[in-house]
């Protein structure tokens, strides 16, 4: 960056502040101004650039959405740092990329490329089956997955920035991010209403530290955004996820799985923002074309269901 | 009362800062809750999301008459970029509502690697420096003469940048006053839209006589 003119007829200040970067107040903040908007998965520049066009507030970028990742099986890791930054170019928003749970090293790449958030993400298969990585280290801000508000508040504890709930990633079923949404909802309001003696209890049973367990109990949220994720694929589906509480959404395979990804990416966008008026939601749900496909997750077998992942 | 254009963004902590200087504050995503409102406040997020939808949901013509017809306005970051009649880096169809004769040009600072926090004066605002957070921000590039300066970086390689701007009844900032608890800025914009109300109740009265 170079130092440009416009200061010159000006007074500047004699003494300059320090500025600081990766602080929680700029990590956390960052997911503040996510609010309310959705993110898309998308495998290619082109793609990220549907997502955008569509008012996506932001991308994440990976190799194989979901779906894919369950159809075909095998290791799944983080993504070719030449494909993230060809997306990284293609578009104005916020890039995201995942990481594998426990993998440090590949959020140091990730952070070297320059990418706006990592997700520690249970799609991925996971690197570490103890440990989840250690957040506070980095200077970009991470997102992690949590079933219930335990798992949140354990994951904020290591630095996230950001939770989203699971779900169940690449089944375009919605059950299991609901479930998880209520799951933390529901914790959240069990605390609100505890004596304050219970609390420590509470923080037993969570597995979270008493500090954040009080900080919930006291203010009625997470210290950090709440979004949801894993297996919205409609409209509806995104809208009852903000009626349930959720602050903002991750698409993944449901929409470039779809029919007609560009219309259904603009439908689940107006969707979220006017979640709770039917009469908009309705208009926006017409002639979408296919959906997609779908698995009834009680089939899925204990082995293929990723929200077991983390801990 | 004041509306926070809640199409996406950071709503409520601008909410909550309205609301703990003492006035009045609802959220607006539909042209007809426009109507009955002081002044505007346009929050942080991403613009380009929060002008699509501004246009898909026809808010952005309304928007721009109650400007032009003196509302008072106040954008911070993605609401700054909202109010700028000139954004470089943007989409090439970006559509913003304008007002402020200035030049801004998006993610200036860099991604989100590079967000910080730091404290500046700005002018207007005496006392404390204020404690201010930049998340990938936009700055202003270049104001025309109407627009005053209210604030810019001290130091750094940014130094000299032009964070914070005022023309008339519209003012905006690069960063998120919203994002702490200082709100001085935000009592520096209720005061605004109370001196406008003033004044047109004032202009009324002249007109009934």
């Amino acid at each position: 960056m170079s130092v440009d003119s416009t200061a010159a007829d000006q007074p500047v200040e004699s003494s300059a502040a320090p500025t600081t970067t990766g602080t929680a107040r700029v990590k956390r903040g960052m997911a503040e101004m996510l609010k309310g908007g959705v993110i898309m998965d998308v495998v290619t520049p082109e793609q990220a650039k549907i997502a955008e066009d569509a008012g996506a507030v932001a991308v994440m970028a990976l190799e194989r959405v979901p779906a894919d990742i369950r159809a075909q099986g095998g290791v799944a890791r983080m993504s070719d740092p030449d494909l993230i930054e060809a997306i990284m170019d293609a578009v104005s928003i916020p890039v995201m990329a995942k990481v594998r749970i426990g993998h440090f090293v590949e959020a140091q790449v990730l952070q070297a490329i320059g990418v706006d958030y990592i997700d520690e993400s249970e799609v991925l298969t996971p690197a570490d089956e103890t440990h989840h990585i250690d957040k506070w280290r980095f200077t970009v801000p991470f997102v992690c997955g949590a079933t219930d508000l335990g798992e949140a508040l354990r994951r904020i504890s290591e630095g996230a920035a950001m939770i989203r709930s699971k779900g169940e990633a690449g089944t375009g079923n919605v059950v299991e991010a609901t479930r998880h949404m209520r799951q933390i909802r529901a914790g959240i309001r069990r605390l609100t209403v505890a004596d304050e003696d219970e609390l420590y209890a509470a923080a037993k049973e969570l597995r979270a530290p008493y500090e954040l367990v009080r900080e919930v109990a006291e203010t009625g949220k997470l210290p950090v955004v709440l979004f949801t994720a894993g297996g919205i694929a409609t409209p509806a589906d995104a809208a009852m996820m903000m009626q349930l509480g959720a602050e903002g959404i991750f698409v993944g395979s449901g929409i470039f799985k779809s029919g007609d990804p560009a219309k259904r990416a603009a439908a689940i966008v107006q969707a979220t923002t006017f979640y709770d008026d039917p009469d908009v939601i309705a208009k926006v749900s017409r002639g979408l074309g296919e959906p997609m496909v779908g698995i009834n997750v009680s089939t899925l077998p204990e082995s293929d269901r990723l929200a077991n992942r983390g801990w | 009362m004041i509306g926070v254009l809640a199409l996406q963004g950071n709503v409520r902590e601008h909410v909550t800062a309205l609301t703990a200087c003492g006035a009045q504050a609802r959220p607006i995503r539909r042209p007809e809750e426009l109507s009955g409102i002081d002044g505007i406040v346009i929050p942080g997020g991403e613009s380009t999301t929060i002008g699509k939808l501004a246009v898909d949901f026809g808010l952005l013509d309304p928007l721009r008459k109650l400007l032009a017809e003196g509302m008072p306005a106040f954008g911070s970051c993605a609401g700054m970029i909202m109010l700028a009649d000139r954004v470089l880096d943007g989409r090439p169809d970006q559509q913003t509502i304008g007002g402020i004769d200035m030049t801004v040009r998006r993610n200036a600072f860099g991604r989100q690697v590079d967000s910080f926090e730091t404290t500046l004066r700005l002018h207007g605002v005496p006392g404390d420096p204020l404690p201010a957070v930049f998340i990938r921000a936009p700055w202003v590039e270049s104001v025309g003469e109407g627009v005053e300066v209210l604030a810019r970086i001290s130091g750094g390689p940014a130094d000299g940048r032009i964070v914070a701007v005022r023309q008339r009844h519209l003012m905006a900032t690069s960063f998120h006053p919203e994002l702490t608890n200082d709100r001085r800025v935000h009592q520096l914009f209720i005061d605004m839209v109370t001196r406008a109300a003033k004044d047109r109740a004032a202009e009324r009265g002249l007109v009934a006589e």
